[in-house]
């Protein structure tokens, strides 16, 4: 116990670099994809993120094949470029065949993610290829960010967040009432194609620390539990944005100080999943106890609202 | 396509200046357009003229094309042949003097917006890229609750609306848009008589006020009440004029075929108001 405390005294102070790299990337990571997702879910398009993600695998794979080291911006190009890609395939997929959006989503997910997985145990038992860490990029390896990874990846998480500054009016019309903001002028599918490149660009950032499994998460889960708590959207991104962020520094933050597991020599509590589980927790909070929405306030209103004849 | 700040270059809202003398102009002419979905025609060859400063009823049995229409009109869905002016300009210059009500089904009535905030939307497309609803903004969608008698739900989220409440929210923002012709998508659709009354109240005043409004409508019983000019459509164009000379017992026969309830229906709803 006394040492779990020093540990959390020295992880808030911040002094060790690691502590602060790791903080400084998931942080940001979570803020953006809090606030990104909750237009993502708003457009019904939080599962797109996730075959983004799994396709980002096999595009991280290729990066290394070409660069032939571990390049961060060669990994985010490839990763980026098949994601793209992957949605591509969705629409065409809907446009083309009688299967409907949830299937394709679900034939993209799995095939890229295979094709990903073979290709990295592939480039693992080359020679020089375990340096690659590619199996960090499946269920995400936070402790193993360098600094410029954490600066790459907030400066993406900045610009995406500037950009919904930017457009806030523009992709609340869209995704309230695209007909309508269509019938205005605004063009929806420019529109939806910038979500798009800012889901794809919150996913991809986050594949280092979170991995291309559990992404998807960071996305979805924030906005779900902010939407427990307001009715309004302003309100909605902001509550997201701060669960995304506090998430991330509470997932960092126990991954650091918890004891290590019983019986284990090493402390092997992975980021990545205790930030996903802290969001979790976040939205299972929200879904119970929120004024209004919560089940349980919604349960004592059901009860009070029938009156007698 | 871009919605734009400065509209002051045009004012197109003003009622339409008519160089011939006759009291009003066409609002819409629609020529030869064709729509269709997976190669199956939905509009068939449409032309048809649509008189500025009327309230006008687009009927038709389900699956006509009615809201297609609509649609094709405002260049929400491509056509595969035909062209659309309005007050004699491409969709493209008249776009900001458009105002629509879509179907109630078309949104997503959990969103988290409240009765004001869908108003606001109207000023949209006015406001342009970047540029927020201000104070101004916030006054003017006050003044259209007021008008559909919706100024009590202001902070209402959506959801938690009646049919016909949402239905007053959506023509509020259409006003918001403060448009000179206005395309509607069934606004009297499964609303209780409050609503109704409210609705026909705005659409009179717009008449008032020389703006247009084009309506698809379902029930024949209220069709010559409440509209001066009638569309009757069926994948093609079966009759368009005033309504006292259009809404006729045979016109209907051709519109609605076989489908003897609806004729039935008709059948006493011309009864009614032709004695």
């Amino acid at each position: 116990m006394d040492t779990f405390l020093t540990d959390l005294a020295r992880l808030l102070s911040l002094q060790d670099a690691n502590t602060r790299t790791v903080l400084l990337g998931t942080g940001t990571l979570g803020l953006a994809a809090g606030v990104v997702g909750c237009f993502a879910t708003l457009r019904r398009r939080a599962l797109l993120g996730d075959a983004i993600a799994h396709a980002a695998l096999p595009g991280i794979c290729l990066a290394f094949l070409v660069v032939g080291s571990r390049s961060f911006p060669a990994f985010m190009l490839g990763a980026l470029i098949l994601g793209a890609f992957s949605a591509g395939v969705i629409a065409m997929v809907r446009a083309y065949t009688r299967v409907k959006e949830d299937a394709a989503i679900g034939i993209v997910i799995g095939s890229f993610f295979g094709l990903g997985v073979v290709l990295s145990s592939m480039i693992q038992k080359r020679p020089g290829g375990a340096v690659a860490g590619l199996d960090g990029f499946i269920f995400g390896k936070a402790a193993s960010m360098t600094s410029a990874d954490a600066i790459a990846t907030s400066l993406v998480a900045g610009a995406c967040l500037l950009v919904v500054a930017a457009l806030y009016k523009e992709f609340k019309a869209l995704c309230f009432d695209r007909e309508f903001a269509a019938s205005q002028g605004w063009p929806a599918v420019a529109l939806d194609l910038i979500i798009m490149a800012l889901v794809c660009a919150c996913t991809v950032a986050g594949l280092p620390a979170v991995g291309v499994v559990m992404v998807v998460a960071l996305l979805i889960i924030p906005g779900a539990a902010a939407r427990c708590w307001t009715d309004r959207l302003g309100v909605m991104l902001l509550l997201a944005g701060l669960f995304g962020l506090g998430a991330a520094v509470i997932g960092a933050a126990l991954s650091a100080t918890l004891p290590a597991p019983p019986g284990s020599l090493s402390r092997g509590w992975p980021t990545g999943p205790l930030i996903v589980l802290s969001a979790a927790a976040a939205f299972l909070f929200s879904a119970v106890f929120a004024p209004r929405r919560g089940l349980i306030a919604r349960l004592l209103a059901h009860r009070t609202e029938i009156v007698a004849p | 396509m871009r919605p734009s700040a400065n509209s002051a270059t045009l004012d197109l809202r003003a009622p339409a200046a008519t160089a011939n003398g006759s009291a009003t102009g066409i609002a819409i002419e629609v020529h030869d357009v064709t729509v269709a979905y997976h190669r199956k025609p939905v509009l068939w060859d449409i032309d048809v003229s649509i008189p500025a400063e009327r309230l006008v009823a687009i009927v038709g049995p389900n699956g006509a094309g009615k809201s297609t229409l609509l649609k094709a009109i405002l260049g929400l869905v491509p056509m595969a042949s035909g062209s659309v002016a309005i007050f004699g300009r491409t969709l493209r210059e008249a776009r900001k003097f458009i105002g629509y009500v879509p179907q109630r089904e078309s949104v997503d009535w959990d969103f988290p917006i409240d009765a004001l905030g869908v108003v606001l939307m109207g000023a949209y497309g006015r406001l342009g890229w970047f540029r927020r609803p201000g104070r101004a903004e916030r006054a003017r969608a006050m003044e259209c609750l007021v008008r559909v008698g919706m100024t009590d739900f202001a902070s209402r989220q959506i959801g938690q609306l009646s049919g016909g409440q949402q239905q007053r929210i959506f023509l509020a923002r259409a006003l918001m848009q403060d448009a000179r012709l206005y395309l509607m998508d069934e606004p009297f659709a499964g609303v209780d008589a409050a609503t109704e009354h409210a609705i026909v109240g705005v659409l009179r005043e717009l008449r008032a006020a020389g703006r247009t409004v084009v309506a698809v409508h379902h029930d024949l019983q209220s069709v010559q009440d409440f509209f001066d000019h009638v569309v009757l459509l069926n994948t093609r164009l079966i009759a368009a004029g005033p309504t006292r000379e259009v809404f006729t017992t045979a016109n209907l026969q051709r519109t609605y075929g076989g489908r003897l309830t609806v004729l039935d229906e008709a059948a006493e709803a011309v009864k009614h108001a032709t004695p």
